[in-house]
């Protein structure tokens, strides 16, 4: 733990995450439970739920969600 | 009753396996599915009170599912190694890199990028240092998380927190918005 010194790159990435970062943002648990519901649309190609805003910003900061966001949504468009 | 409950599982599990071949397409062998959709039932039906109703009830439990294959591929990944490991590459500090900005410009993102590391150094608590760096790193939550012993939510929580600290801590020093875009900027031209 003790070789956690950031480099400044490290510092300039993380300002770019700083900029993102909110304080009602979702944790990865509840973007879980309430993306379903916006996955189906963005596969079917409707309008997203209203009320998304959470959900859209948790994609944007979170590279793990996305990742699982666009394997789960190929797999709906695939007749998952 | 116990025989239409172990029916329907079993249809869950089933359903759960033939979705988690389509999420894996492409990423891992489609057999991979057999061996996750075991763990994903069990998931779903522990976290069915976690249902909102906002989907159809197999999209919310494929996206649980989606989130148990994944994490188990990502700590198979990292297997073997530790989170200073992981994390040991930075050693050395490199100078700001010379742009086309001015020296005004860039000595005022060296200062916004120094304000940032005293804030870091002062603010945060060793963990969450530790996160933020493995982070920036690239080293995927579900491994951070099983190494650290907590959860993927709880760390998820930990690094917002130590977000939150330091974006409060940046406007108070009195660095803004603009500032901070600047010293983001920097890393594109370095």
């Amino acid at each position: 733990m003790d070789r956690a010194r950031l480099t400044d790159d490290h510092l300039r990435d993380l300002a770019g995450v700083l900029l993102q970062t909110r304080p009602d943002e979702l944790t990865c648990d509840e973007w879980l439970d309430r993306v379903g519901g916006y996955a189906e649309a963005v596969a079917a190609g409707r309008p997203v739920p209203p009320g998304s805003e959470l959900v859209e910003h948790h994609l944007d900061i979170c590279p793990e969600c996305r990742e699982e966001f666009d394997a789960l949504v190929a797999a709906l468009r695939a007749g998952g | 009753m116990a025989a239409r409950d172990g029916a329907a599982v079993a249809e869950l599990r089933d359903r759960l396996c033939r979705g988690l071949v389509k999420v894996l397409a492409g990423r891992t062998d489609p057999s991979a599915a057999e061996d996750f959709a075991q763990e994903a039932t069990l998931r779903v039906l522990d976290r069915l009170a976690d249902f909102r109703g906002e989907s159809r009830f197999l999209t919310w439990a494929l996206a649980v599912a989606t989130r148990v294959a994944f994490s188990e591929l990502r700590k198979a990944r990292y297997r073997d190694v530790s989170l200073d490991a992981l994390t040991a590459s930075g050693a050395t500090v490199p100078e700001p890199a010379a742009g086309s900005d001015d020296v005004a410009a860039r000595l005022d993102r060296t200062a916004a990028i120094d304000t940032l590391r005293r804030l870091i150094d002062t603010t945060l608590t060793d963990r969450q240092r530790a996160v933020i760096r493995a982070e920036l790193d690239g080293v995927p939550q579900a491994v951070i998380a099983d190494r650290l012993g907590t959860s993927r939510n709880a760390l998820y929580k930990l690094g917002h927190d130590a977000r939150m600290k330091l974006k409060h801590g940046l406007e108070a020093a009195g660095i803004s918005a603009d500032e901070v875009r600047a010293m983001r900027a920097g890393a594109s031209n370095g």
